[in-house]
């Protein structure tokens, strides 16, 4: 009879507990929705769509995206093209070619850079790494959607080599003891057997990492230069979705105008995140079958 | 019908994992187009015997071993791991397809060893999975995956996957021991019949396995190996006591 309550408390408590973060869900969406809407009201949704300037507060103000989210997209782009290809090759190396004790200090030194906060990596990147880029480069400045890829690719790199990794260490032994059987050299193995074995865990691990960069807000507020312009190649200021918001949101009138467009631009962001994770899934399920 | 003509060849061989020798002065012609059987209890040394014939070992930390391995009158020390393992191919206990189609899992090791033309291999593939005698089961199906295949013709995929690369040797390891009774059969029949054309050699621990598909047998107890003899004497007269005990079931 007790045992019997207890069952039925414990399966409540999980049952109210999944719905919970469903409902979190819902409730951040509609908040967002109904926000951006009192924008729409006033402003059409097809200029905010549309319109190439985001010029918040002058007299009329626009609130176009399309600078903002191309700011985004730049520098998502670039931290990608730098952090995949060095993620999966690290994690091939971690899990395949590197001796025991190797293995370790690589294993621990990628904990420790996913847990460099957000901030000094920023720090770094104005210190150092805009100064250097300037002057090897030859730009204008080194505060530039290049150096926030440089940095965002470092942050996204822990999520991807640990994800990946474990995802290379759980394909079956039997591959590749099969591979070598054949003949095949250690290279092919990884190439041709190792790595499509594992495509699944790593479309997941570089998921994740994409999540984290699309999402990141103060490294690159700190060093893409925040020019809300529509950039013409990475190596231009630029600013993304997340550091307008974070940065225009104290500086505004709760009520106005142009803070129901932050809410929209985070309606935006949303979307994005929201359509990031489900392809994710998509192409999840997919290499499954 | 076996031809006098020793295609490998082990002079003392010792193998150690760590400290523990788990083979001891090991002498043992293997003849050409010839299909070995080789039983004896677990722990005897047969899988590390057959997996020291194309350096498979060589993968596990600690593993070392001493004496000679002659293959084809060559040092077997002297060839490339990569050229060996072609010539000497193996076949593992459990089915190890790769989890990619049928028509792959056999173009796989063309492929590795730099066959590129498409309708050389697409040859291959046929060719070998007519030999292993799957070809009429699974041609409708080349390009489905290989892991939604029964044991039985998981395994024979494999045999055909060996064949692509056009080996001299075939070992097999335990081959028949995830199978039933009917898949067993049938892998017993295509080595009959690969015995025309290719050296095999077989770890059993099913010594009337040994005793349907072998020629000569040779029988490993604790690292050493017994005896090694005709098949059907090795069954009916053994030489050693041992055996006899063995395959009579005393022990095992």
């Amino acid at each position: 009879m007790f045992r019997k309550i207890n069952e039925r408390i414990i399966e409540t408590a999980i049952r109210v507990s999944g719905f919970a973060v469903i409902a979190f869900v819902i409730l951040i969406f509609l908040f967002l929705l109904k926000d951006s809407l009192s924008l729409f009201r006033v402003y059409p949704l097809k200029a905010f769509l549309t319109s190439t300037q985001w010029l918040p507060i002058s007299e009329p103000p626009t609130f176009g995206i399309i600078p903002l989210l191309m700011g985004s997209i730049l520098v998502m782009v670039g931290a990608i093209v730098i952090c995949v290809p060095i993620g999966v090759a690290t994690a091939l190396f971690i899990a395949e070619v590197a001796p025991g004790y190797l293995k370790m200090i690589l294993k621990s030194l990628v904990e420790i850079l996913a847990s460099i906060p957000s901030v000094v990596l920023g720090f770094i990147g104005i210190v150092w790494l805009g100064p250097f880029l300037k002057t090897t480069l030859h730009l204008n400045t080194g505060m530039c959607g290049l150096t926030g890829a440089i940095l965002l690719a470092f942050m996204a790199l822990p999520t991807i080599i640990s994800i990946s990794e474990d995802a290379i260490i759980g394909i079956p032994r039997s591959y590749k003891e099969a591979a070598y059987g054949l003949g095949a050299t250690r290279w092919q193995t990884m190439w041709r057997i190792v790595l499509p074995a594992a495509s699944s865990g790593i479309i997941a691990a570089v998921m994740l990492g994409i999540g984290r960069v699309i999402g990141e807000t103060m490294v690159v507020m700190m060093v893409t230069g925040n020019a809300p312009i529509i950039p013409h190649s990475i190596l231009q200021p630029l600013r993304t979705l997340t550091a307008t918001i974070a940065g225009e949101m104290g500086e505004t009138v709760g009520g106005s105008d142009h803070y129901y467009a932050l809410f929209a631009v985070g309606l935006v962001l949303f979307v994005i995140t929201f359509m990031l994770n489900f392809v994710a899934d998509i192409s999840l399920r997919k290499s499954r079958k | 019908m076996v031809e006098q003509n020793v295609i490998i060849k082990t002079v003392n061989l010792n193998c150690f994992y760590g400290d523990q020798q788990v083979l001891r002065d090991i002498n043992l012609d293997v003849y050409r187009n010839e299909i070995l059987g080789i039983i004896g209890p677990a722990n005897s040394g047969k899988t590390t015997f057959l997996r020291a014939m194309n350096r498979l070992n060589s993968r596990y930390l600690h593993y070392r071993q001493t004496g000679e391995i002659i293959f084809e009158n060559q040092n077997q020390q002297d060839i490339a791991d990569t050229l060996l393992r072609q010539k000497i191919g193996i076949i593992f206990a459990m089915p190890q397809v790769l989890p990619v189609t049928i028509y792959e899992n056999v173009a796989y090791g063309p492929m590795v060893h730099g066959v590129r033309d498409k309708h050389r291999i697409e040859q291959l593939v046929e060719e070998s999975l007519k030999k292993a005698f799957v070809w009429e089961e699974l041609k409708d199906r080349l390009r489905s995956p290989a892991v939604k295949l029964s044991g039985g013709q998981q395994q024979r995929l494999c045999i055909a996957r060996t064949l692509a690369i056009e080996p001299d040797v075939i070992l097999y390891d335990e081959p028949c021991s995830g199978l039933d009774p009917i898949s067993t059969a049938k892998m017993e029949d295509t080595m009959a019949l690969l015995a025309q054309s290719y050296t095999q050699i077989l770890v059993t621990n099913n010594t009337k396995q040994a005793s349907r598909v072998s020629h000569r047998c040779a029988f490993f107890l604790m690292g050493e190996m017994v005896e090694v003899n005709q098949t059907q004497k090795l069954f009916t007269y053994p030489d050693d006591q041992r055996t006899d005990d063995y395959i009579t079931g005393k022990f095992g």
